[in-house]
């Protein structure tokens, strides 16, 4: 247990914990403005087979990661116009949009099976990067601190911005919202625009930083525990990092476990601790009697103005 | 010219026939266009897809495979559905359900006798129950949402199935493959009925549809999860309470799902394995709604789902599409339906600019 290996676990951790922060703080954003999108794990798919795609085409991963936000984006759009335009129910359009991201990326993907594309060029100096011990914190993929910037800008857009405002408004409380003249379906297009981007980075992440591979359905369920981890954070940034962050520490246990065959506990009670902690948190939070819930009031239900 | 949704006086039940069969006659359109401009033939991929299980028989007997849990599950969900109870871990219940049975199977290796089956579909229903019961629980006790919680504890479900296939109930024989032994013929139940190509699931099913559609249309039961679902106010006005209701609709699709997973693993696996979740569960949503929450919707739809399995399969080694695929149109398929579903509750106006020329004591 030595330095060396803690680095590299600290390493670790961050780089599976990025995806996850990358695509919950996009859900984030479209819980807060009242909008269930289950669909996370599809709309991460899209976005990574199609950061593949261009990346392969182009050789250059930026305008990869550019055109999987932008996948990603048009992904959550075809849910939004159901939800927001034909009043579809939320949860089972997510979960379509799930199942759809999945088989279209395996489709998509099926000719790049083999290809290898030119990696992320790291933004710090080449020494600083590959330092045995300063790597730990410039030797990341710029998506990791792109993820980083992101948590905090969007806490400063949601907390203490007109805007942030507008949409925590209409998450809470569409019909008051509505009546005060604030488009509830403009808002949640755009908050659901952005949290499709956000995901779609999240799944570039897969293809393009922690493999230069394509392979189906390469986000592993992810998705999934990023919905666990907005509920766990009780719809706060502030504790989506660290959320995030303990859930890459627990999906590094469960890796390190299955590799030492150290057995304190079997690597599948480590799996099954994002899930778990996600419920503990949902019952204290939602039975609190002050603060009653901290899910924003009009999340999953349709806005149906009377007016 | 303007184009406006006009909100029908009552739901229109033409509506809510029709769009579920325009729904995926529409997806057959859309996928052949989808697969012809990532180039593969579509029009082949389509007809593989949908029309190969229908016209082939020696894929029938596939299809009514795959159409037992899908109906059974989508049957218990249904009922959930209608009390607007939404229950994502049918895949979990499904898988736990299966883990129960096979519980039974381990403790009973040695015995025989009639009585291992019966028992081993009891505890499936009964583990499928309880992993719902969870969600149940958290609900009426701590006001959590069921749908996180249940979809939660799905994940939850599918590492308890990796630990006990690869730890304590992992074969001796099986060369350290995850998977539990084998059961023995006391505890199979036929791949099909003798002499037909119905598995045993697809009878049950069928009989269960029946029942429930009995139960909805003609109990107070079916009638008290209806209003709950429809009317709250009413319902809780009418003394039907709330949380029993919860309970009810969660330990219903719960047990049906467990019931699913044993029956799945007793006459088609004949063991537990890590292929063994097979995604009926999240499916079986998709067959709920297709099915418009309607027993005898939910026995069409489950057929139609199935078709879409074996479809992928088939168009897998014909047209070389990626097995995914079949979730592309169950997807779509899904889409549709819900798009369409507007077109219930609301109707597509189209009124001409001359139309207000008409002076407004004659306007009809």
């Amino acid at each position: 247990m030595n330095l060396d290996f803690i680095i590299s676990a600290l390493v670790t951790v961050i780089g599976v914990s990025t995806p996850i922060l990358l695509a919950a703080t996009g859900e984030l954003v479209v819980e807060k403005s009242g909008v269930l999108n289950l669909g996370v794990e599809g709309m991460m798919l899209i976005g990574a087979i199609a950061g593949f795609a261009i990346t392969n085409a182009t050789f250059n991963p930026w305008a990869g990661v550019v055109c999987a936000a932008a996948a990603g984006a048009l992904a959550a759009l075809l849910f939004g116009i159901l939800v927001l335009t034909l009043g579809s129910n939320q949860v089972a359009t997510g979960l379509a949009l799930a199942i759809f991201g999945i088989g279209l990326s395996s489709l998509i993907g099926q000719g790049y099976e083999g290809t290898i594309n030119p990696p992320f060029a790291s933004i710090f100096p080449y020494a600083l990067a590959h330092h045995p011990y300063w790597r730990v914190l410039f030797g990341h993929s710029p998506l990791v601190y792109f993820a980083f910037f992101m948590v905090f800008a969007t806490g400063w857009f949601l907390n203490r911005t007109r805007a942030g405002l507008v949409l925590r408004a209409v998450g809470e409380n569409d019909l008051s919202a509505h009546s005060i003249g604030y488009s509830v379906i403009g808002v949640r297009y755009l908050a659901i625009a952005f949290g499709g981007a956000l995901a779609g980075v999240a799944g570039a992440y897969f293809s393009m930083v922690i493999t230069p591979l394509w392979a189906e359905q390469m986000t592993a369920g992810r998705g999934w525990i990023a919905l666990a981890l907005v509920v766990f954070a009780g719809w706060r940034t502030s504790r989506l990092i660290f959320g995030a962050y303990l859930f890459g520490f627990l999906m590094t246990l469960e890796l390190y476990a299955k590799a030492s065959g150290y057995h304190v506990m079997p690597s599948q009670f480590w799996a099954s601790m994002p899930y778990l902690m996600a419920v503990v948190v949902l019952a204290v939070i939602s039975s609190r009697e002050r603060g009653r819930s901290q899910a924003p009031a009009c999340l999953g239900r349709p806005f149906l103005p009377t007016s | 010219m303007r184009i406006r949704f006009e909100k029908r006086a009552e739901p229109s039940r033409l509506m809510q026939v029709v769009t579920p069969v325009a729904a995926v006659l529409l997806t057959m359109v859309i996928g052949a266009i989808l697969f012809q401009a990532l180039g593969y033939d579509g029009i082949r991929a389509v007809e593989e897809i949908f029309f190969t299980p229908i016209l082939a028989s020696y894929k029938w007997q596939d299809v009514a495979t795959k159409a037992a849990p899908l109906i059974l599950i989508g049957l218990g969900l249904s009922v959930g559905n209608r009390a607007k109870v939404w229950n994502i871990g049918a895949e979990g219940q499904y898988v736990i359900g299966a883990l129960s049975g096979a519980g039974v199977a381990y403790v009973t290796q040695a015995s025989d006798g009639h009585w291992i089956i019966p028992l081993m579909v009891l505890a499936g229903i009964l583990g499928g129950m309880a992993w719902a019961a969870i969600p149940a629980l958290l609900k009426t006790h701590f006001s959590v949402n069921e749908i996180l919680s249940s979809l939660m504890l799905t994940y939850v479900g599918l590492q308890v199935l990796n630990y006990l296939i690869t730890g304590p109930w992992k074969d001796p024989n099986g060369r350290n493959f995850p998977q539990t032994a084998p059961f023995t013929s006391a505890q199979l139940l036929p791949h099909t009925l003798p002499g037909t190509p119905i598995p045993p699931g697809l009878v049950i099913a069928i009989i269960l549809a029946l029942v429930f559609w009995l139960l909805m249309a003609r109990s107070v039961f079916g009638f008290r999860i209806r209003v709950v679902g429809e009317a709250p106010n009413a319902a809780r006005y009418g003394g039907f309470d709330a949380p029993g209701t919860v309970w009810l609709a969660m330990l219903i699709g719960g047990g049906m799902a467990g019931l699913a997973g044993i029956i799945e693993a007793s006459s088609q696996s004949g063991q537990i394995n890590l292929g063994f979740p097979s995604g009926y569960g999240f499916t079986a949503i998709i067959v709920a709604f297709l099915g418009r929450l309607h027993p005898i919707g939910v026995l069409i739809a489950g057929i139609v789902l199935a078709i879409s399995y074996v479809g992928g399969q088939v168009a897998q080694s014909a047209v070389h599409v990626p097995n995914a695929t079949a979730g592309i149109f169950q997807a779509t398929m899904l889409f549709l339906l819900l798009a369409s579903d507007i077109l219930v509750r609301y109707q597509l106006r189209i009124t001409s600019p001359l139309a207000s020329l008409v002076p407004a004591g004659r306007a009809a």
